[in-house]
């Protein structure tokens, strides 16, 4: 039923592509292998952001409320994960963990590391977290100390202070950083391919190899240009919509 | 112990290997830096022409190389460079088969995303300096050229760099790719000394480390050239 109707579009789909020049018998082929990729990407991109997001708020209020060694401790997570590749981080869990193959299995860890797909989203959320976290930090800190001293005299709890009165305006603060930082992370899924994982990248790679075709890039190019652009017109959307308490002066 | 004999010099060691690479990656990041802020300072120029057409080939470059993987961009360029060269090549000496050098390559895709990430810092870095700058050079007669360069530049330079700064941070980083293009890079170096060792987190946390004293080192380098840049200016809270 689904297929009787899903057909004709497939197929007009291709004689469009066809007629304005676009290699129709290559998209007959990989076309759907590509939307699958975009879906892999899509997958990787946001569980890492979710995950990250979960990470990275301890790890921002570490910073600001921590003592000498907590706070320093952060930063140095931070300073790590910003300071090197991540391509180097990616192989460094992905290959690392092999290698300590033993003991994931004693602790009954293995089955996740043996996926690559589990070992970038691994990399990314600690990437994406530090990135995160220095943003809601940078939030935290931009607030004025009336609105910490404000909720104390309401005789709010420190996690009620936080919850109820500076998390939701440092989010609103990173809002626009944050939006940056999915757009970073949907072009750093890309490495995701090197280390076999067929997101949108690793089955353009695959295409090409195959058909030696320069086309498949640009599909691909098209594709990502069009994911970054949709997260960017989400997020102009999502900041009207959030901040539109706060008096813009634009 | 057993470590360290893995970093020696020499025949048994591989810390010779990835000195080399850990070079050829510091070149390749300065090769690419001057090709891509010149182009980048280009493009900001190109965002204020006065022609429409510039200014949207000016806007539709930004938008293209900001938004793409920088691993996608440096796989059209060199395997797309190659075709259209081969191509090329094909109308003058027919069957002629054109390789294209993994470096050269390397420096113009990392340059070219460079260009579209410096062209913001240095677009709103011209709209910082007042247009009575600009003017005045003009009404001491100083030629087109001069004015930008003796009067804008220097003020723009400023106001730039701290962005240009973290845009020399992030092409560091991105210099790890091109190890996917076959470059004997640092990320290559490593990657090949892992296969013959079997010692992958060690030698990729090496990596990480040598890519982390980069980062350090060029952050107290950057640090001292924006205090030199701010040379002629008094802050609001300085002595």
């Amino acid at each position: 039923m689904l297929d009787a109707l899903l057909t004709p579009i497939g197929q007009g789909f291709l004689a469009v592509a066809g007629f304005i020049g676009l290699n129709a018998d290559l998209m007959d082929r990989y076309g759907l292998r590509f939307l699958q990729g975009v879906w892999v990407t899509v997958e990787l991109v946001g569980l890492s952001m979710i995950f990250g997001a979960i990470l990275a708020l301890p790890l921002a209020i570490a910073r600001v409320e921590g003592g000498k060694i907590t706070s320093r401790l952060a930063f140095g997570y931070s300073y790590f994960f910003r300071g090197t590749p991540l391509l180097a981080q990616t192989f460094l869990v992905y290959y690392g963990a092999g290698q300590f193959r033993e003991f994931f299995t004693d602790i009954g860890l293995w089955w996740f590391f043996r996926d690559a797909f589990n070992c970038a989203v691994f990399t990314f959320t600690l990437n994406t977290a530090a990135y995160q976290a220095e943003i809601l930090r940078g939030g935290l800190q931009s607030l004025p100390v009336g609105q910490n001293e404000g909720g104390k005299s309401l005789g709010l709890t420190r996690y009620q202070i936080y919850r109820t009165v500076l998390l939701p305006q440092a989010y609103a603060v990173g809002l626009r950083p944050l939006g940056n930082e999915v757009v970073l992370m949907i072009k750093s899924s890309a490495i995701a391919s090197v280390v076999t994982v067929y997101d949108l990248m690793g089955v353009t790679r695959l295409a090409f190899s195959r058909s030696y075709d320069m086309e498949v890039y640009l599909w691909a190019a098209v594709l990502y240009l069009l994911m970054v652009e949709i997260v960017r017109r989400v997020w102009d959307v999502l900041e009207r919509r959030l901040n539109r308490h706060v008096a813009v002066s634009r | 112990m057993e470590f360290l004999t893995l970093l020696s010099f020499g025949p048994g060691g591989w810390g010779d290997e990835i000195a080399r690479g850990a070079l050829l990656t510091v070149e390749l990041a300065l090769a690419t830096l001057p090709f891509g802020l010149a182009l980048g300072l280009l493009v900001a120029l190109g965002k204020d022409a006065p022609s429409p057409v510039v200014r949207s080939a000016a806007t539709v470059f930004t938008t293209v190389f900001r938004g793409l993987p920088e691993l996608l961009t440096l796989f059209i360029v060199y395997y797309g460079g190659q075709m259209l060269l081969t191509r090329l090549a094909g109308y003058f000496w027919p069957g002629a088969n054109v390789e294209v050098n993994q470096f050269l390559a390397g420096v113009v895709a990392l340059g070219l995303v460079l260009a579209a990430f410096s062209s913001e810092v240095f677009y709103a870095a011209l709209k910082a300096v007042p247009r009575g700058q600009k003017e005045a050079a003009a009404a001491l007669g100083l030629p087109k050229w001069q004015a930008f360069r003796l009067v804008v530049f220097p003020q723009l330079w400023r106001v730039a760099l701290p962005g240009l700064s973290n845009n020399w941070m992030v092409l560091m980083k991105d210099t790890s790719l091109v190890s996917v293009i076959a470059i004997n890079d640092l990320m290559r170096q490593t990657a090949i000394a892992v296969g013959v060792t079997k010692q992958p987190f060690f030698f990729y946390l090496v990596a990480c480390l040598i890519y982390l004293a980069f980062s350090i080192l060029s952050s107290l380098v950057l640090t001292r050239a924006e205090a030199r840049a701010s040379r002629g200016l008094k802050r609001a809270g300085a002595k």
